[in-house]
Formats: structure tokens, C-alpha cells, sequence
């Protein structure tokens, strides 16, 4: 790793709230190893102690510290400032901005209370009475992988469909479509969801860009392992004629 | 002048939306009672997310040989015999359906080859035992109960600090906080209030804690007229990471070492066989051939038949060797020792260790299927808390309910890995439950207007102030006064010291300002955090000074050994006319049908080392 130890560094960050929110400059002395949040946590401490700062793990578990760094989504605990560096031209500042697809609250933190409404609205999992379910490992892995989301919803920030188009009443965005899938994939899950999925959670808006994909910080597989399965799911209900008389006649989802 | 405030009605509220706390509130829900939770962060952000090995539970899956009396056992053992057997006993009996119940509610725990939860190994734990999904159990545990949570009718208040409680006589009738986002003050009315704040670890520079872990639950109750025990005991967890500096502290898991991780020094030697102590010779492995077999086996799925590497001694012994080898001049380059895992392969430890590998490839730059680690001390978990009844979880003051770490009891002197997770969904239930019982009688307390103009004042002062330090830096000092003079190795004289600091601390945060904003500002709840940081550390302090031995998570360098007599007496730390005073009590004499199961155990641990040496022969 390169080392930093001495530099001073120049940033940009986003301070104040509503029309009084804007970039303002700062400067700081960098030390070995530093991310980007210990290098906002060292303004905090030695210049500004009210600046607004989600965080709480600092090693990439607990999905708080997302933000837009020199324009890219990520989580400035596992960003390391060797690497910032490295991309920013030199001599130019290093820019931090909060998530832009979530109404803002103060410097870089924003609300997204949506995430959570969403949540609330999707069928918990519903399974055998009997305790000690049986399983295997294979199964498990199909599910696991969507369970290793941390809610930073980065993925959510980046999809254009809530960033461009602000269709927050109609879609039910990435992270939340994770959650659907890893109940709807459950080996023991027998409840249905696919009719929310097409309409009130709207998975038709997905144009299937991949974006959300790439700037995962679990490295889900959004995109080809949990939507584009749901996707199917939809397509085999509404659009399939065998399927549909399957389903009148035995009452029955099919299992996958 | 009086400030505005919105208040709010509940039987039940709960502090706290770790796995403690949700499974409290869920508890309470199902029971019919109007729940709420408050939490100082977002949903799902809790500590309990970190945690990373696993939840103990004597599920029987990895090894029939377990059972309740065997995780009992070792649980009363790792505690150095000062764990609650009440507590103990319920732990090691519920946990099992406490760890399905899970399942049932969309946890999907790592497969046995027979389709059941799979067990992985831990230190102090005689057989397989902790349910796990790879290195991220404490996510798999925290989303399972919010995602069940939500459907529950519970309230959820996120981003407000509770800042004080609020009482009637003796009893408490609610509680007062403040908004993160808007600086807000809100009061609620409670019949029955449950603390699941968490640890206070904090209060060292070297911590794998979070800026939530600043004891507040511990300081709320020490307040409201409740009692602490065991707060000597701090657990310095022996692998944190120890270099960049800035990751200092983070926690590399116990379940490197349960998948085979081996400790060295700088001269490459094994050093754990020289540091088994006496209480644990005979379990654990002699030779680095019987350690290797034993992993060989172990992650074959085979049932252990030769005994476990030294490496899986308790974290106090673990902790303890580390901290000696560093002081000998057998240290890393940084100051710790290697932790190697690399002869596992690739493939393995992406499987079984992935957050690891991920953590010390983006934050250290460092390969873990490639080259070791270095690791040293942090500290990681505090045994004491608030004292509590073993079948409810009430605290001395009527109404006032703890689980998970704030409470205390179960862990005594240490506390077993994997006994936390387990310890929140075992005593969260029977909080909840007891507190949504005690509401059913009890008409609604009034808010008392007095009381929470008072406490508004107290939360308000910093932002009147026109001049004076700037909290972080108070806060940084104490964190390593704490770490230099109540660390890991304890003096008299170091500790006397640290007594005295924390008054001109306390001065000092009386003095603090963060500037006027009360939006948003993170130096004003810092500034608010202090007084809590202070009141514990000294209570921590307090009791270390007053045990003049060592044992477990409490080790004096005047003092060195257990006392025969200290083993049978707790410190109980209480407040009284605002200062914080301790006083002994004698441990209760356990119930002789769990003396029995005791020795049955300790004479199948016998005849297996038994059985080993006559094969080695
Ligand atoms: C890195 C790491 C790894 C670990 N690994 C394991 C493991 O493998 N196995 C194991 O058994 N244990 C492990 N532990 C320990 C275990 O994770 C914790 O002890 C446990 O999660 C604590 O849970 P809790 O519910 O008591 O509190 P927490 O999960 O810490 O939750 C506390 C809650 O209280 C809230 N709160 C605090 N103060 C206030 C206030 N004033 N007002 C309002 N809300 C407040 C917080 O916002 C939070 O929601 C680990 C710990 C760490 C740090
Ligand atoms: S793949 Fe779908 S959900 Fe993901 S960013 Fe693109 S449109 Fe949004
Ligand atoms: S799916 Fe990935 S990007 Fe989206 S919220 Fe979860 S962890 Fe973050
Ligand atoms: S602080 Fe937890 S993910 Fe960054």
C-alpha cells in the first residue's frame, strides 16, 4: 500500500441543509491506512464537531456510511483514501456528496425511511409449524448470498428508475426485490408473492441495467440472481397459459 | 423557559434494536402489549450485526455427545464459577429453541450433511455448538428479528437517544429522548421498560465497539437507583486487528481459530502450548500433531477424537498470552502476534471466512489465503451490567427490565464466544414477556412535567454555553487514559490514578461545548455521551480496585492468581446520593442437582482425556 503518512489532502464536502446546502473546503493531514470516513471523522473531531455522519461498524457490516465519492457510490469505511488518491487528478479535491435518490437531511446524511416502508409492505417467509427444518446446504446457498445485504442501498441510490424518475410509489428498487427474492427462493417459503411482485412492487419498471449490480458492496448478484429469477417467476404466471391452468386446477404454486 | 415536547403512551418500551431488544419487543407484541422501540441508530445498524462467529445452542446437530448439561458446564466453567447458575441453567436449557425459532422466522443457518443447522467450534466449548452462517452470524440474527419485527405491531422510533428514565417513588414510568436528526425531546410513558442498550467498550482507545457503545443502558440504570455487578470483568478479546492504525481494534473472529487458525510469535513458534493453565491442562491438545488432527477431523465433519488446539483456550488466557509474548519482544512488526489460517486453502476460507478475507484484503491489504494476519487485544464485551432477577430479567427497581450485554450474570469473570448471541434471544424473550406481564395490571403512569423539564435542561446546557473544549477531544483523552491505566493488566496504583482523572474528567465534560446547533450535530451528542463514559468507566474502575485478584476478564499484576475466596464473592456497584459506591455480596451456592450435572460432566471430560493419553501411548 502507498503510503500517505503527511500528505495534506483537499476535499469538497456537502454542508448545511436544504437551499443553504452546498460544497464547502476543507484540508486535512493524511495518515497511513486512512479511509475516506476516517478522513471525515478527522474534520468532525478537529474542525467541525456538527457535522452530520452515519456510521457504525467501520468495516463494511453494518451498511450505514454510503456516500458519493468523487461522483461514485460507496461505503467510505471500506474506501481506502490510498485508492481515492490514486483516481483523483492531482492537485484537484476529493469530492463527498450523501446519496442523491433519498431526500436529504443535513451534510451527508439523507432519509431513507422509504427502504424500511417498503420493507414493511412484503409478506414475512411462511413455513412448516414443525421446528427443525430440513434443508441442505445447496438450498441455503441459493438464499444466503441475498442475506449477506448489509441496507446501505447504494443499489437503490444508483437505479435510475428512483434516481431519475423518482417512481418511489410504483417500484419497490433493488434492495427491496433482494428481500422478495430471498423469501420467494426459501426451500420451505410457501407463500405466494408473485402478484405484488408485478404490480404493487412493480418489477416490470426493472430494464435490467445492471447498475445496481456493480456498485454492491456484498457483491449480490442483484441484478441476474435475484431480479431477472422474480422476473421469470412473473413472466411464467401471467404470461404462460400451462401455467396458469396448472395453478386453477391444484390451487398450487409451483415449487422450483 | 419550558421546551416543547411530544409525548407518547406504551405498556411496554424497549431501548435498544439489537438481537436483544427485537426479540424483547417481539416477545412483548405477540402478548398483546403496545410496544415500542427506541434505538439510536437506523434499524438493522445495532452491534449485533458485527458479531460474526456464532450463536451457542446445544442443538445436538454436529455432535450428540452435547447436550444442556454441557454447555451449562462450560459456561459456569468460562465463567470462572461467578456466572448466575439460574441464568446459566435457563441459557444452556432454551437457547436450542431459541436458535429454531430463528429458522422458522427466515434465518438460514449453515447445513449439516444431514440437512439440519450446522455447529462450528469455539474456545471453551467442549463440543461443536455455535449455529453460524459463515462469518456474518450476528446479520443473519439482527435481520431475522427485524424482518419478523415489523410484522408485529411494534413502534419503531429511530435515530432517538433516551436520555433519562423517569420515576414514581421507586419504580420507573418512563422515559425522556432526544431526536438525532432535529434535536427534538420526546417523552414516553411506560408501564414496563425494558434497557437493551449494549456494551460499553467505548470507553477504551483499542475497542471493536461502535461510537453506540457507550454504556448508556449501564449509566440510565446506575441513575434510576438500579444495581451493577461484575463490572471488573471486561473482556479484551484476543484478535483485533492491529495495523493501519486506523482500523486498530476491529474484530478478526474466534471462528479463524475454531476453523484451525494457528497463533505464532515473531519467532515462529506455536506459543499457546506454553500458556495452558492449570484448570484447563489435560483438554487441550499437546503436540502440533494432535492439534492438526484434531482440525483435520473437525473440518472433515468427523466427530473429534483426539483433543483441541491451545489456540481455543478461553479469550482471557488467549488474550493474556498475546499481551505476554508482545512484552517478552516476540511481537509482529506492529505490536500483536500472526494469526495464520492459510494452510486451510483458498477455497476453504472464502467459504467459511469470507468477511474475514474481505476485511483484511480492503482494509489491510493483506491476503489471509495467502499470508498471516496480526492481531492483538481489543476490547470487546463488558460480563457486568445491570443485576438482574434470572427468571425475569427485573432489575432491583420495580418496572425496570435488562437483557443482552447490558444485563449481567450469565457470563460471570468471561464470557464464552458465542454465548452472547444466544444470551440475547434467550433472556430478550423472557424480558419481554415478564415486562408486558407486569403492564397488564398497571394503569398508565402520568409523564411528570417537572421531571421532564429537568431532564431537557441537562440535555441542553452544552448548546448554551458560548465557549469551551471541544468534547471529541475529552472523549479521545479518556479513552486512553482508560487504556493505559485500566487495560488489560491492572495495578493498584495505575488504577487509584485513573479514579482521580475521571473527577477532573467529569469536571471537564461539565464544561464541554459543541458548538449551538441542535440539528444533526454530533459534538453535542458526544458531549451527552460523556457523562455516561465517565460515570461507568469509574464504575468499572471502582470495582477492579476492589478485587484483589485475578480472574477471568480481570487480571491485577499486584494480584496475580485466583483467590479461593474472591471466587465466592461479586462486587455490587449502586449509586447513592449521586456517588458511585460498591459493596460485596456472596454468591449464591448452587442447587445440587446442578452440582450433579456438573460433576457428570466433568467426569466425561475426564474420561475422554483419559482415553486420549492411553491411545498416544
Ligand atoms: C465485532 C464483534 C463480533 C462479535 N461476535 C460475536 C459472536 O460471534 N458471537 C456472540 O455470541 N457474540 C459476539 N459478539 C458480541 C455480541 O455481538 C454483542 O454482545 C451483542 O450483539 C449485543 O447485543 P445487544 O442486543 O445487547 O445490543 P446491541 O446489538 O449493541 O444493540 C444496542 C441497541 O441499543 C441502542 N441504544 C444504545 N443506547 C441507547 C440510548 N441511549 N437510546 C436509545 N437507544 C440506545 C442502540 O442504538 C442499539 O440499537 C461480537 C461483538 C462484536 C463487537
Ligand atoms: S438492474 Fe434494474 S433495479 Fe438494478 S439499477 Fe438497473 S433498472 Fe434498477
Ligand atoms: S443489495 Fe447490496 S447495494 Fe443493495 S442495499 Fe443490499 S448490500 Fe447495499
Ligand atoms: S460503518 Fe458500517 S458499513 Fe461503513
Amino acid at each position: 500500500m502507498m503510503s500517505l503518512k503527511g500528505k495534506m489532502q483537499d476535499f469538497k464536502i456537502l454542508r448545511g441543509e436544504g437551499d443553504e446546502a452546498g460544497l464547502k473546503d476543507f484540508s486535512i493531514e493524511l495518515d497511513e491506512g486512512m479511509v475516506v470516513l476516517d478522513c471525515v471523522h478527522r474534520i468532525q473531531h478537529e474542525q467541525q464537531p456538527d457535522m452530520a455522519v452515519r456510521w457504525n461498524c467501520k468495516a463494511g457490516k453494518c451498511g450505514s456510511c454510503s456516500a458519493e465519492i468523487n461522483g461514485r457510490p460507496r461505503l467510505m469505511c471500506m474506501t481506502r483514501m490510498s485508492d481515492v488518491v490514486a483516481e483523483t487528478p492531482e492537485g484537484k479535491p476529493i469530492e463527498i456528496r450523501p446519496m442523491k435518490a433519498f431526500p436529504h437531511v443535513k451534510d451527508l446524511v439523507t432519509d431513507v425511511s422509504w427502504n424500511y416502508e417498503v420493507a414493511q409492505r412484503i409478506k414475512p417467509i411462511n413455513g412448516p409449524e414443525e421446528m427443525n427444518w430440513e434443508f441442505n446446504q445447496m438450498e441455503a446457498d441459493r438464499v444466503q448470498q441475498f442475506r449477506e445485504c448489509i441496507e446501505c442501498f447504494l443499489c437503490v441510490n444508483t437505479c435510475h428508475v428512483l434516481r431519475d424518475h423518482a417512481l418511489f410509489d410504483d417500484f419497490a428498487g433493488p434492495r427491496n426485490l433482494v428481500r422478495l427474492a430471498q423469501y420467494e427462493m426459501h426451500p420451505l417459503d410457501i407463500e405466494d408473492r408473485v402478484p405484488e411482485i408485478k404490480k404493487e412492487f412493480g418489477i416490470e419498471y426493472c430494464n435490467i441495467t445492471r447498475c445496481c449490480t456493480e456498485v454492491c458492496p456484498a457483491g449480490i448478484q442483484i441484478t441476474d440472481d435475484a431480479i431477472i429469477q422474480l422476473k421469470e417467476r412473473v413472466v411464467d404466471r401471467y404470461y404462460d397459459p400451462l401455467q396458469r391452468i396448472w395453478r386453477t386446477i391444484t390451487r398450487q404454486k409451483v415449487r422450483y | 423557559m419550558t421546551e416543547e415536547y411530544k409525548k407518547y403512551e406504551y405498556d411496554v418500551i424497549v431501548i435498544g434494536a439489537g438481537g436483544a431488544g427485537l426479540r424483547a419487543a417481539i416477545e412483548s407484541a405477540r402478548t398483546g402489549a403496545k410496544t415500542a422501540i427506541i434505538t439510536k441508530s437506523l434499524l438493522g445498524k445495532a452491534h449485533t450485526v458485527m458479531a460474526e462467529g456464532g450463536c451457542a445452542a446445544a442443538l445436538q446437530n454436529a455432535d450428540p455427545r452435547d447436550g444442556w448439561k454441557v454447555h451449562f458446564h462450560d459456561t459456569m466453567k468460562g465463567s470462572k464459577w461467578l456466572a448466575d447458575w439460574r441464568m446459566a441453567e435457563f441459557h444452556a436449557k432454551e437457547a436450542p429453541d431459541r436458535v429454531r425459532e430463528l429458522e422458522q422466522w427466515g434465518a438460514v443457518f449453515d447445513r449439516t450433511p444431514q440437512n439440519t443447522i450446522n455447529q462450528r467450534n469455539f474456545g471453551g466449548h467442549t463440543f461443536p455448538r455455535l449455529a453460524h452462517v459463515g462469518d456474518a452470524t450476528g446479520l443473519e440474527l439482527i435481520r431475522t428479528l427485524q424482518e419478523r419485527g415489523i410484522h408485529e405491531g411494534i413502534d419503531i422510533f429511530m435515530e432517538y437517544t433516551v436520555r433519562h428514565l423517569l420515576k414514581e417513588g421507586d419504580r420507573v414510568t418512563g422515559c425522556v429522548a432526544y431526536t438525532r436528526v432535529d434535536g427534538d425531546f420526546h417523552a414516553f410513558s411506560a408501564k414496563s421498560i425494558v434497557l437493551a442498550t449494549g456494551g460499553i467498550t467505548r470507553c477504551w482507545s483499542v475497542c471493536s465497539g461502535s461510537w453506540e457503545y457507550t454504556g448508556d443502558g449501564h449509566a440510565l440504570a446506575l441513575w434510576s437507583g438500579a444495581e451493577l455487578r461484575d463490572m471488573e470483568f471486561v473482556q479484551f478479546h484476543p484478535t483485533g486487528m492491529v495495523w493501519p492504525p486506523s482500523v486498530r481494534g476491529i474484530l478478526v473472529t474466534e471462528g479463524v481459530r475454531g476453523e484451525g487458525g494457528r497463533l505464532t510469535n515473531s519467532e515462529g513458534e506455536r506459543f499457546m502450548f506454553n500458556y495452558v493453565p492449570e484448570m484447563f491442562a489435560g483438554d487441550h491438545a499437546e503436540t502440533i500433531e494432535e492439534s492438526d488432527q484434531w482440525v483435520e477431523e473437525v473440518v472433515s465433519g468427523k466427530l473429534a477424537t483426539v483433543r483441541r488446539p491451545p489456540e481455543l483456550l478461553t479469550r482471557d488466557v488467549v488474550a493474556k498470552a498475546i499481551n505476554s509474548e508482545v512484552k517478552a519482544g516476540r511481537g509482529s512488526p506492529h505490536g500483536g502476534a500472526f494469526l495464520n489460517i492459510s494452510h486451510r486453502g483458498e477455497e476453504a476460507i472464502l467459504k467459511k471466512l469470507p468477511s474475514m478475507h474481505h476485511q483484511f484484503k480492503e482494509l489491510a491489504g493483506v491476503d489471509i489465503s495467502k499470508e498471516p494476519m496480526e492481531v492483538g487485544p481489543t476490547a470487546h464485551y463488558v460480563m457486568g451490567g445491570v443485576r438482574v432477577n434470572a427468571e425475569t430479567q427485573e432489575s432491583n427497581v420495580p418496572g425496570l427490565y435488562a437483557c443482552g450485554e447490558v444485563a449481567s450474570g450469565l457470563h460471570g469473570a468471561n464470557r464464552l464466544g458465542g454465548n452472547s448471541l444466544s444470551d440475547l434471544i434467550t433472556f430478550g424473550k423472557r424480558a419481554g414477556e415478564y415486562a408486558a406481564k407486569r403492564a397488564k395490571d398497571l394503569a398508565q403512569p402520568t409523564i411528570d412535567e417537572a421531571q421532564v423539564q429537568s431532564a431537557i435542561e441537562v440535555m441542553l446546557a452544552p448548546l448554551q454555553r458560548t465557549e469551551g473544549e471541544n468534547p471529541g477531544k475529552i472523549y479521545d483523552e479518556m479513552r486512553d487514559m482508560m487504556q493505559a491505566k485500566v487495560g488489560i493488566i491492572r495495578t493498584k496504583e495505575e488504577m487509584e490514578e485513573a479514579m482521580e482523572d475521571l473527577k477532573s474528567f467529569d469536571e471537564r465534560q461539565a464544561t464541554c461545548f459543541p458548538g449551538t446547533s441542535r440539528k444533526y450535530n454530533s459534538g453535542w451528542h458526544q458531549a451527552l455521551d460523556l457523562k455516561n463514559m465517565v460515570d461507568i468507566s469509574t464504575a468499572a474502575t471502582l470495582a477492579a480496585l476492589t478485587r484483589e485478584e485475578s480472574r477471568g476478564g480481570h487480571t491485577r499484576d499486584d494480584f496475580p492468581g485466583e483467590i479461593e475466596e474472591w471466587g465466592k464473592i461479586l462486587n455490587i456497584i449502586y449509586m447513592e446520593d449521586g456517588v458511585i459506591k460498591v459493596r460485596q455480596e456472596p454468591v449464591e451456592e448452587m442447587r445440587e442437582d446442578l452440582k450433579g450435572a456438573i460433576k457428570e460432566v466433568k467426569a466425561m471430560i475426564a474420561e475422554r482425556a483419559a482415553e486420549q493419553e492411553g491411545s498416544e501411548k
